[in-house]
């Protein structure tokens, strides 16, 4: 992600940019919103489905409880107030992989509302971005256009799958500011464990509602939507290019038109809604065929029980109890699957070795995960491998270069730190019965140079130290190496 | 308020429906007199009334999490004015 070309910043003092966001996020639910079957991605088209999923007549939706708590849990997450009663609406349009012809959602009142969550910008700096709702909702199913020339063909196995739609205050000022949003829902979304978080797989969404004003200006201007941007980078790229485009609009002495605009990924340019794909006429009412939402006080208490130490909290704790340093603990803590691997690491070594494991896993284990592209998931080397090799290093077992030559041997498969460094003939030789006999000999050997030692030249213990680590094929722990030369180089002066 | 021929072909449109002349006049009609039936409860004062979205109690029972068996495949699109083996099959609805 990180190796494609910056997009220009254009420093405009013209205009300013606002920016309001809708995110949609999939739920990992086991069944439905509002029927009792799967929503497992991959299946064959079709099959996860019941009467209710395909729009039969007589079919009734009952409400899945793990929508609300997970609606309640990024609720909580970012600070909003939580509807003891919230009802749902239905969204009335007209396509084919709609086949109720209405969306189940919320339009008056949604569970959550009136959050905010806070982003880093740039300078290091904390922007609150407000949260204007969170409701719930349905996805529909999918339209295939490209594979039958004359017909559209219909899969409704997403139909009905449970999203939640997260829309901000429009508070976002800048294409970048866009994008650390975006970068913290994900990360919460993840840490609360109610969606993958993927936007290349669809499972996060991003819609944008944007415009642009003269500095200084209160009232909003004329703002279009922008959809269809399916990664980090085309949010941002998307929003840059629409910025972009309306100032240019306005410099030329046009007006902006409310519309709809479809981000097209290859041409790197925004393009009009067909008016077919465009339906703004909802019609919403309330669903007849649920009832209100009511949320007890029991069931709040019991989420709120259940919710996961959030990344701020988690970092903090990182820093105040392991005494990470805060960078370390903020990149450790910035996913959650990173964060626990390194606590499932530190529970097979214990707290002391907390600096060694968070150095081993920034640096070696963030380098093959990220020149492989794979998730810490999927990481060959599971915590208690890790965990062995740094317990190595850590009791000086080993030295710095062999921990890494051992790491990289331990890659692809499952032999353990001990046998591998056993094997390549790695043990640090710690034991001064071995050690001494050496050390005697090179202080014996070089008495010129123990002459210059005891007369201040201080340095040369290097040169000591490289003799006997010569001596003994690299395998002496140089630390005693220094500690018997010093006190044998001292004691007899 | 009264239904115009216009709003009738516009609600239409978002239905999908399309509607002869005659019927698009006999709607108007049917449609303006719902309304004048509706006009006669806005003579009442509602004023401190709390809007009434359902008649029935909230709920604070959902259902458990669960996927159960699904419909059958062949099942669900026998019923279907087109399909093929895998898909709905509908019009092509973009160009």
């Amino acid at each position: 992600m990180a190796t494609d070309q910056e997009i220009p910043v254009n420093q405009d003092t013209e205009f300013e940019t606002v920016i309001g966001l809708e995110v949609h996020a999939q739920l990992l639910t086991q069944s439905k919103a509002f029927a009792p079957v799967s929503i497992a991605f991959g299946n064959p088209p079709n099959t996860n489905i019941t009467p209710l999923c395909i729009g039969h007549p007589g079919t009734l939706p009952v409400l899945n409880e793990n929508l609300v708590r997970y609606a309640i849990r990024i609720g909580l997450a970012t600070g909003c107030r939580i509807a003891e009663k919230s009802i749902f609406a239905r969204k009335n349009y007209f396509y084919p992989d709609l086949p109720k012809g209405y969306q189940i959602s919320q339009f008056e009142t949604p569970i959550c509302y009136d959050g905010h969550v806070d982003i880093t910008l740039d300078d290091g700096s904390t922007k609150r971005i407000r949260l204007k709702r969170i409701h719930m909702e349905e996805d529909a199913g999918k339209s295939i256009h490209d594979q039958d020339p004359y017909n559209t063909l219909v899969d409704l196995n997403r139909a009905g799958t449970p999203l939640v739609e997260i829309v901000t205050e429009p508070d976002i000022s800048s294409p970048r500011e866009a994008h650390a949003y975006l970068t913290k829902i994900k990360q919460l979304v993840q840490y609360l464990d109610i969606c993958d978080g993927n936007m290349e797989e669809g499972s996060l969404r991003c819609d944008a509602n944007i415009s642009i004003r003269p500095v200084g200006r209160k009232e909003l201007g004329t703002r279009t939507e922008l959809k269809n941007m399916n990664s980090f980078r085309n949010v941002e790229r998307a929003l840059t290019y629409e910025i972009e485009r309306q100032k240019h609009v306005v410099k030329n002495g046009g007006t902006i038109v409310q519309q709809t605009l479809l981000w097209d990924p290859v041409k790197m340019e925004t393009r009009q809604m067909r008016s077919k794909e465009e339906a703004h006429d909802y019609r919403y009412f309330p669903e007849p065929d649920l009832p209100p939402v009511f949320v007890t006080r029991e069931f709040l208490e019991e989420v709120k029980k259940e919710l996961p130490e959030l990344p701020y909290d988690r970092r903090n704790r990182f820093v105040n109890e392991l005494k990470l340093p805060e960078p370390d603990a903020s990149i450790l803590t910035d996913e959650r699957s990173i964060a626990d691997y390194f606590e499932a690491v530190l529970s097979c070594c214990g707290p002391g070795s907390a600096k060694s494991v968070a150095n081993l896993i920034l640096s070696e284990v963030r380098r093959v995960l990220n020149e492989s592209d794979l998730d810490i998931r999927a990481f060959s080397i599971g915590p208690e491998r890790l965990a062995g090799l740094v317990k190595l290093k850590d009791s000086d077992k080993i030295s710095s270069s062999a921990m890494q030559t051992i790491f990289n041997a331990m890659l692809g498969n499952d032999r353990t730190a001990d046998e591998i460094a056993a094997e390549k003939n790695l043990l640090q030789v710690s034991d001064s019965g071995f050690l001494q006999p050496i050390v005697d000999e090179v202080i014996a050997g070089n008495p010129d140079e123990v002459a210059r030692f005891r007369e201040g030249k201080e340095g040369l213990i290097g040169f000591f130290v490289g003799q006997v680590m010569r001596q003994s094929k690299g395998k002496a722990n140089p630390q005693m190496v220094k500690d018997l030369l010093m006190s044998r180089l001292k004691s007899s002066s | 308020m009264s239904v115009t021929r216009n709003d009738v072909l516009y609600m239409a449109n978002l239905a999908r429906l399309n509607l002869p002349d005659d019927e698009v006049e006999l709607l108007a009609r049917d449609m303006n007199k719902i309304l004048q039936y509706i006009d006669l409860l806005n003579n009442i004062d509602t004023e401190d009334v709390p809007p009434l979205e359902h008649v029935i109690e909230p709920d604070e029972h959902f259902r458990k999490d669960v996927a159960l068996e699904p419909l059958d495949h062949d099942l669900a699109l026998k019923n279907a004015p087109d399909a093929d083996a895998d898909y709905f099959r509908v019009p092509r609805v973009i160009e």
